[in-house]
């Protein structure tokens, strides 16, 4: 078996009193989609932002590609091959669709004209394209999470951290969401996915890591997973776990 | 690739071109003096305006203390001049340079400082600079230094008899001004700066260096600036600490991008050609008693403007706005 893409170890993530990430050990193989998912406030976006590099954690490392990343800022990080997404979007509002992924495109090359091309290409993989000349602050919010995704995409990532892109969308675009997803790792990049809607997330993903109050609950297969009692207790209480 | 997008640079350069060739030939029809000077001030505003755009506009970081690089400027080349007879044209160097790294000596600690905190920062250190200046005996301490007039001469940039020369050379300075921002509007630079201003947190993850990128939109600013300084130090051949370095220089290079449309290639320029001749109409108008009219009509605009048009006046003149209306007539008379 090859070496991982992504390993954790042993990370901790202490806000004063409250621990919110507590020895958390995970790793993602390269080409697969992995699935982070948990009740709310179990810790699932503040280990994402120690992936992405937002802030370093109390404890424990965090190898990318072979190397240890633990020291370094997120923009490094980035140059690295990780991607990500904002739960809460965070696009350049002042700044056309094209402008912003345009941003992203610049880490790899700093030629004008081939970072505009290589935007052009990663808005119509994402289904932007027509979208390309509107300002940013002009799109609907599903037409957002694509754009947050195309900005992550125009750095060329070998990872890519997708932070709930799936979450609050209507049936319709949730599924073409998914399809991008899929698109995107049959382009050769890992995905490491937070999402809260089980039933689009289960048969997308083709591992799924469960974390409870900052700890790796459950980790396996999807379909396993759902039917974990740890899992199930976690999400709805020990009586259903019972039933169940 | 994108063509439309290289037109529209395109345009905007042709534009250029055409609007500072005709600004070339205004004083051949214009020999009021009165007039030329301001035409000299306006250029010279539009130029500054469009320098603090760079770093405050494009890249977000509000200043108000700019009037300290307008000031190190203008004292870099008259002391150069008076003490070392050194040429105004090195000391405009000079004063860019020593600009630029101030300005990054002073951004290493100040760009940790986010928003509101930033722009007090900058106000606090202009103020700093204008007490060291105005305690600085070898500089002439609040007495100010004069330019001794040595008759006619592009060599030591001044003329007495003249206000053309100082119109062609503040022409060219808003040139150059325009110039670099345009090539910079179309750079990583330039993305990167747009990218800070709207969201540091997403730039950063998207491998923008944000710390780097403000020092560099500051020392540009910074080093334009100061040009502009050492202009006006030639301009004036009179300079004391509150003529160069006073509060409502800072706020002067603000005020014709604010106005005109932050942020944007053209605003500065508009702003500065709307403001600057009424600031001196109003001046000259209302006579020595009118003293601070002319910050009200500042006020006043300012009101106006975040009130009817938050975005600068700029917008009125928008290429699609202009263009749809264009198209639309000429499909007309092609049926």
């Amino acid at each position: 078996m090859t070496a991982p893409l992504l390993e954790t170890r042993g990370v901790w993530q202490r806000f004063g009193g409250l621990v919110a990430n507590s020895d958390v050990s995970i790793s993602v193989g390269r080409g697969e989609i992995v699935g982070l998912i948990g009740p709310n406030g179990a810790g699932k976006s503040t280990l994402f932002n120690l992936i992405a590099g937002v802030l370093p954690p109390t404890q424990g490392s965090i190898i990318f590609n072979g190397e240890d990343v633990t020291a370094l800022p997120a923009a490094e990080r980035c140059q690295r091959g990780i991607g990500r997404t904002f739960q809460v979007v965070k696009s350049f509002e002042t700044m056309t669709v094209i402008d912003n992924v345009i941003v992203g495109a610049l880490v790899r090359t700093t030629v004008m004209r081939d970072a505009r091309r290589k935007a052009h290409q990663v808005l119509e993989f994402c289904g932007l394209g027509p979208r390309a000349d509107v300002l940013a602050s002009d799109l609907v919010p599903s037409e957002k999470r694509r754009l947050e995704v195309a900005r992550a995409l125009a750095t060329e990532p070998k990872l890519l951290l997708l932070d709930e892109v799936l979450t609050g969308l209507t049936p319709v675009e949730a599924k073409t969401g998914v399809e991008l997803v899929r698109k995107v790792r049959d382009s050769g990049i890992t995905v490491l996915m937070v999402e809260h809607v089980m039933e689009i997330v289960m048969p997308l993903v083709d591992r799924a890591i469960v974390l409870d109050l900052g700890k790796v609950l459950v980790e396996g297969k999807p379909a396993d997973v759902v039917r974990d009692p740890k899992v199930i207790t976690a999400y709805l209480g020990d009586r259903h776990a019972l039933s169940a | 690739m994108d063509t439309a997008f290289a037109e529209r640079r395109r345009r905007d350069l042709i534009v250029a071109v055409v609007l500072a060739a005709i600004a070339a030939t205004v004083p051949l029809f214009v020999k009021d003096v009165y007039v030329q000077n301001i035409m000299v001030l306006t250029l010279m505003w539009g130029a500054l305006s469009q320098s603090w755009n760079i770093l405050s506009g494009y890249c977000g970081q509000i200043s108000l203390g700019h009037a300290l690089y307008f000031g190190i400027g203008a004292y870099t080349t008259a002391l150069l001049f008076t003490k070392f007879g050194v040429l105004p044209w090195f000391g405009m160097l000079g004063g860019g340079v020593i600009s630029a790294l101030i300005a990054m000596a002073l951004g290493y600690p100040c760009f940790r400082l986010r928003g509101h905190y930033f722009v007090i920062a900058t106000i606090v250190i202009a103020e700093i600079g204008l007490l060291l200046f105005h305690n600085w005996d070898w500089a002439g301490a609040a007495m100010g230094i004069e330019i001794p007039a040595r008759g006619d001469s592009w060599l030591k940039f001044q003329f007495p008899r003249s206000k053309l020369p100082y119109f062609y050379f503040a022409l060219v300075l808003a040139c150059v001004a325009w110039l670099v921002t345009w090539w910079l509007e179309d750079s990583k630079w330039g993305y990167w700066w747009r990218a800070v201003k709207d969201n540091p947190e997403a730039a950063e993850s998207l491998g923008v260096d944000v710390f780097n990128s403000k020092m560099g939109a500051a020392a540009v600013s910074a080093f334009l600036v100061a040009v502009g300084g050492s202009f006006y130090a030639q301009f004036v051949y009179f300079i004391d600490p509150e003529s160069v370095m006073g509060f409502q220089f800072s706020l002067l290079m603000a005020l014709p991008a604010v106005l005109g449309g932050i942020g944007t290639l053209w605003g500065p320029m508009l702003g500065a050609v709307i403001l600057i001749p009424l600031t001196e109409l109003t001046r000259s108008y209302v006579g020595g008693s009118g003293k601070g009219i002319d910050l009200i009509v500042y006020g006043g605009l300012i009101i106006a403007i975040s009130l009817a048009r938050p975005q600068g006046l700029i917008g009125l003149f928008s290429f699609k706005h202009l263009a749809g209306r264009l198209s639309s007539k000429r499909k007309e008379a092609v049926r």
